[in-house]
């Protein structure tokens, strides 16, 4: 059994095609997985075993019927859980929402059926998707397989975890900062943002609604790729969406995994490195730019200059959305009610509830956002940020004027222990310094393991323009190929 | 924290400030200020679905039943806008005399009350769809102005500041309390049915220099208003429904004094009529506090039907921040010249040019023609004559019996349960002889009754003209018999004293002969002998 866990999505997807495996196994391989390691990773919030193991056995069904299945059907994933699914409590780990039980599937999660893929369970993040290290979940810190007193990154490490610790071969998370990068990262696995629109919003409980982008989580780029394509494309319930071909990432991904990058211009982007990054991280990054050059690529500096200010506007736009997307769970429809004694007020059971219901740092962003909004203030912040968000979209296009791609660190630095950063909101935002300007662009961006830093994963972010996805995968591929053995073959076993 | 709108019933609060102070009359408020007034008018699309999902927009469903996880709020939900919506509201802009935005966005509107699902709406705030319009009012004639000169009808140029989308509340039922107020309710149920229809809101911009006629121009461009729309097709614009609301900003200005006064906003207003009353009696209320030497509190007024006065909701003073900001779940707006372009062809034959045509038609004198858009008439005469009825007798209809039962009922003329195709009816059977007027009175009665259409009414009442002659020879003979000095004085070339005659056969025959063939029937009888 142990061996199905080993293997990739494409490979298992390729067992169940060609009959040598059935889903119903391999599925219930990944669940005695959790079973094992579940306790020490908490990575699971809710884990649907009747639920997968009966998918499965529809898929198996279809193939006994002789049908033609898709490209990953009978294949295991963990679904963050901020990702609405019908039936399946749904609490973006906060107390507030424990115990709903969604009416209907999130657009993702009826393609992620209608693929025939498996989804096992929901996995942890931080309330919200509103932090680096998923110890802002109510439901405590998911742990990092590479060292159980480290973070598996944040807001999406239940889905980073699960994925590396082979928990799961393929997961979902959303991405509003950083949150699949950095995990993805922080875990020596891949993980892509999408063009924002790239992928339906429809059933994503939303956090920052102009940044937020569901995406996907593998350990090989390929696998990354294969599950993009099932979750992209225009949806008419999410009017952002776009209505536009699908770029062709997986065969990107193989075309790159021949690793010859002949005819590209690679940028680094300057200053996203400096003061605040690993000498770890940084050298990691350095060989592999050199390796990229080695493949055929052309290397250049790309200096961004308003990427500086990419966490002041990031920590004004995100906070102020969220302010206004909170404000529907106030006890009146779903969700926690507290002290609903049929004397008090409304407001009062309104405020007791958001009081009781949400943890510090969903509190902190929702005031944060709530004064940065209001009048009198509105432009010397919100608005301020919004045009420092057109500079930096203008750097890309820059940028872009002279390279395919551009890379820099994922994270300035490797996954951390969990408990001190926690205490110092500001030095946990600053782990975001990397992949905040890809967000407030709206362009996208994959991290791609590249090698170690003190024995941990360190993540190369690959950078291209809108709707050039396929250029991330590309590159990831080639990066992927460069190394001798997967960085994650070096974790120790759980 | 405060209910946002017209929609929500507010607690009165006391009003120390005004309680004690006694209105001014009327003639005393013009005799000192110029008032400054502005409409704010809701008005409910009658679009299939909701302005953003496909819930049925239906009006009196079982509670929570045209409901989705959009309408709901539920995490994870994100609207899309309704593009049938949005076109009624260009229409209305182009009505309207608007400028079309080439590109706007929606806003949310920030703040928490129950039957707010997402606890903000998405609404229009600096970028509105339609702007700088304007709608040509005719008011009725004959009143007198200020120099003592009998004003002839008159139009007066209402100036739009704007028009915007944005979604209707749910509705929050109050229970357990006197007066279904949230003051004393022991517990509030919330009907979701509402929530996500789409809304117009149309703003004109302050309208000054009316004068004494400040509460009649309200009510008229409220009733042009609503007029314009209708015949658009957009909305049912219904008042005693809910599907157009208006609330109207009222200020006094000094004589003579550069700066506006404060101003007040009344809701509330469920009516034609009531918009007239609002202003005057705003007008009156506001008079008596400035004369009492104290200023005027920004806030919003709750005008009442039963009394026709204004009481104090909430004061703007401490109003709630709205936190407005772009709706980042939706693409903006940036409806195509071209697509404006074509509705603009679409837009129906519109007011000014189109009642001047229709009094042509009628055959209406300016006066006629005023009285008819005083009683806000005109597209239920147009409908009574296109059901068949001449001009005439849907006039005579509409402002005459039908405007007196209306008045006695507190109601608007189209809010009479009796429709221009039933009307027309009634008068067919009168043309046919087979009603008189009389008896077409009582049809109409029986209609606005609930006894069904005219023709059921009719039969089940037994309404018909005696036509059979054998019957009203009989009570022709009788009535001569038993009036001989006045039969006689016919015979002796006296024919008014006919009359009497008529009137007692009218009598015996319980009013259900033609008087015409009686008044025959006695001269035939009279002259043969
Ligand atoms: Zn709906």
């Amino acid at each position: 059994m142990t061996e199905f866990i080993k293997l990739s999505a494409a490979e298992l997807a390729g067992l169940v095609a060609d009959g040598t495996a059935s889903a119903r196994d391999i599925t219930q391989a990944h669940l005695d997985r959790i079973t094992s390691t579940d306790e020490r990773l908490n990575a699971f919030v809710t884990v649907d075993a009747e639920g997968a193991l009966a998918t499965a056995d529809a898929v198996d069904a279809r193939r006994a019927a002789g049908e033609q299945l898709p490209p990953l059907a009978g294949v295991p994933i963990a679904v963050k859980d901020i990702v609405v699914t019908n039936g399946i409590e749904t609490t973006a780990a906060s107390k507030i929402l424990r115990g709903w039980i969604p009416p209907y599937d999130a657009t993702i999660v009826t393609k992620l059926r209608a693929a025939g893929l498996v989804p096992l369970g929901k996995t942890n993040l931080d309330e919200f998707a509103m932090g680096s290290s998923t110890e802002n979940s109510a439901f405590g810190p998911s742990r990092n397989p590479w060292d159980l007193a480290r973070t598996p990154g944040g807001s999406s490490g239940g889905s980073s975890a699960a994925v590396a610790a082979y928990q799961a071969p393929l997961a979902i998370g959303t991405d509003t900062g950083g949150s699949i990068r950095q995990p993805a990262s922080l875990t020596g696995i891949v993980g892509h943002k999408p063009t924002y629109g790239g992928v339906s919003r429809s059933g994503l409980i939303a956090y920052a609604s102009s940044l937020d982008q569901a995406g996907p989580f593998g350990r090989t780029v390929l696998d990354a790729a294969l599950l993009h394509e099932v979750i992209a494309g225009h949806d008419p319930a999410d009017s952002t969406s776009l209505d536009l071909p699908v770029p062709l990432v997986a065969d990107a991904a193989r075309i790159g995994a021949a690793g010859d990058l002949t005819g590209m211009t690679i940028g680094v982007v300057s200053n996203l490195s400096g003061e605040g990054y690993e000498p770890g991280v940084v050298s990691a990054i350095a060989a592999t730019v050199a390796q990229l050059e080695q493949m055929g690529a052309k290397v250049v500096e790309c200096p961004c200059p308003h990427f500086d200010y990419a966490l002041a506007a990031y920590y004004l736009i995100a906070p102020s959305e969220c302010s206004s997307n909170l404000a529907r769970f106030d006890a009146m429809r779903y969700g926690l009610r507290v002290g609903d004694d049929r004397q008090a007020s409304l407001e009062a059971v309104m405020a007791g509830t958001r009081d009781a219901g949400f943890g510090a740092e969903v509190k902190r962003r929702i005031i944060i956002g709530t004064y940065a909004l209001s009048a009198g203030y509105y432009d010397a912040y919100y608005g301020q940020a919004q045009k420092v968000r057109t500079l930096i979209s203008r750097d890309f296009i820059t940028a872009f004027s002279g390279c395919d791609v551009l890379v820099s660190p994922t994270s300035p630095i490797v996954a951390f222990e969990l408990g001190p950063r926690a205490e110092d909101p500001m030095a946990m935002y600053a782990v975001d310094l990397c992949t905040l300007p890809a967000s407030l662009a709206g362009v996208p961006a994959i991290s791609v393991p590249c090698g170690l830093s003190d024995g941990l994963p360190v993540g190369l972010q690959i950078m291209a323009p809108v709707l050039a996805d396929d250029r991330c995968y590309r590159v990831a591929a080639a990066v992927e190929a460069s190394l001798n053995s997967p960085v994650l073959a070096a974790a120790p076993q759980l | 924290m405060h209910p946002p709108s017209s929609m929500t019933p507010v607690a009165p609060q006391p009003d120390a400030a005004t309680a004690p102070i006694a209105p001014r009359s009327f003639d005393q408020v013009i005799a000192s200020y110029q008032p400054v007034i502005g409409l704010e008018t809701h008005i409910e699309l009658g679009t299939r679905t909701k302005m953003f999902c496909g819930c049925a927009a239906a009006f009196g469903d079982e509670p929570n039943t045209n409901i989705c996880p959009v309408c709901l709020g539920l995490p994870g939900a994100l609207p899309v806008a309704n593009a049938a919506a949005v076109e009624s509201a260009i229409l209305i802009g182009l009505a309207l005399n608007c400028s079309i935005a080439s590109w706007c966005r929606f806003a949310r509107k920030n703040y928490f009350y129950p039957d707010m699902p997402k606890n903000f709406q998405i609404s229009q705030y600096d970028e509105p769809l339609c702007f700088d319009g304007w709608l040509d009012v005719r008011l009725p004639g004959d009143s007198v102005d200020i120099d003592g000169n009998v004003e002839q009808p008159s139009s007066v140029r209402i100036e739009i500041e704007r028009v915007h989308m944005e979604e209707d509340t749910g509705k929050s039922l109050h229970v357990g309390g006197a007066t279904g107020r949230i003051h004393g309710a022991t517990h509030s149920l919330v009907d979701y049915n509402r929530a996500g229809i789409p809304l117009v809101e149309i703003v004109t911009k302050p309208i000054t220099g009316t004068g004494e006629r400040a509460p009649e121009v309200a009510r008229a461009y409220a009733t042009q208003l609503r007029d314009v729309i209708r015949a658009l097709g957009v909305s049912d614009v219904r008042m005693e429904q809910g599907s157009m609301r208006c609330d109207v900003n009222t200020s006094l200005q000094p004589i003579g004094a550069s700066e506006w006064g404060t101003r007040t906003e009344t809701k509330n207003v469920n009516s034609l009529r009531s918009v007239e009353r609002a202003v005057r009696s705003e007008m009156c209320r506001q008079a008596g506090v400035l004369d009492a030497g104290i200023r005027i509190v920004q806030e919003t007024r709750h005008f009442h039907e039963d009394t026709g006065q204004t009481t104090s909701g909430r004061s703007k003073e401490e109003a709630t921040d709205y936190r407005y900001f772009p709706e980042p779940d939706l693409v903006p707006l940036a409806p195509e010249t071209a697509w404006v372009d074509s509705l603009r062809e679409r837009l129906p034959e519109l007011s000014a040019e189109k009642l001047a045509r229709l009094q042509t038609e009628w055959g209406l004198t300016d006066k006629d023609m005023a009285a008819v858009l005083g009683a806000g008439a005109v597209q239920l005469i147009a409908a009574t004559i296109a059901a068949g009825a001449t001009a005439e007798v849907a006039r005579k209809w509409w402002l005459g019996e039908l405007a007196r039962r209306a008045n006695a009922d507190g109601v608007e003329l189209e809010g009479l349960a009796i429709t221009p195709k039933q009307v027309a009816e009634v008068q067919q059977l009168v043309d046919r002889g087979s009603l008189n007027d009389k008896l077409a009175r009582q049809a109409i009665e029986g209609v606005l009754a609930g006894e069904g259409e005219p023709g059921q009414v009719v039969a089940a009442r037994g309404l018909e003209v005696v036509s059979d002659t054998d019957t009203l020879g009989a009570a022709v003979d009788a009535a001569i018999a038993a009036n001989a000095e006045v039969a006689q004085k016919v015979r002796d070339g006296k024919v008014a004293a006919a009359g009497a005659l008529v009137g007692a056969v009218m009598k015996t025959t319980k009013g259900q002969a033609d008087a015409q063939t009686v008044c025959t029937l006695i001269l035939e009888r009279l002259s043969a002998s």
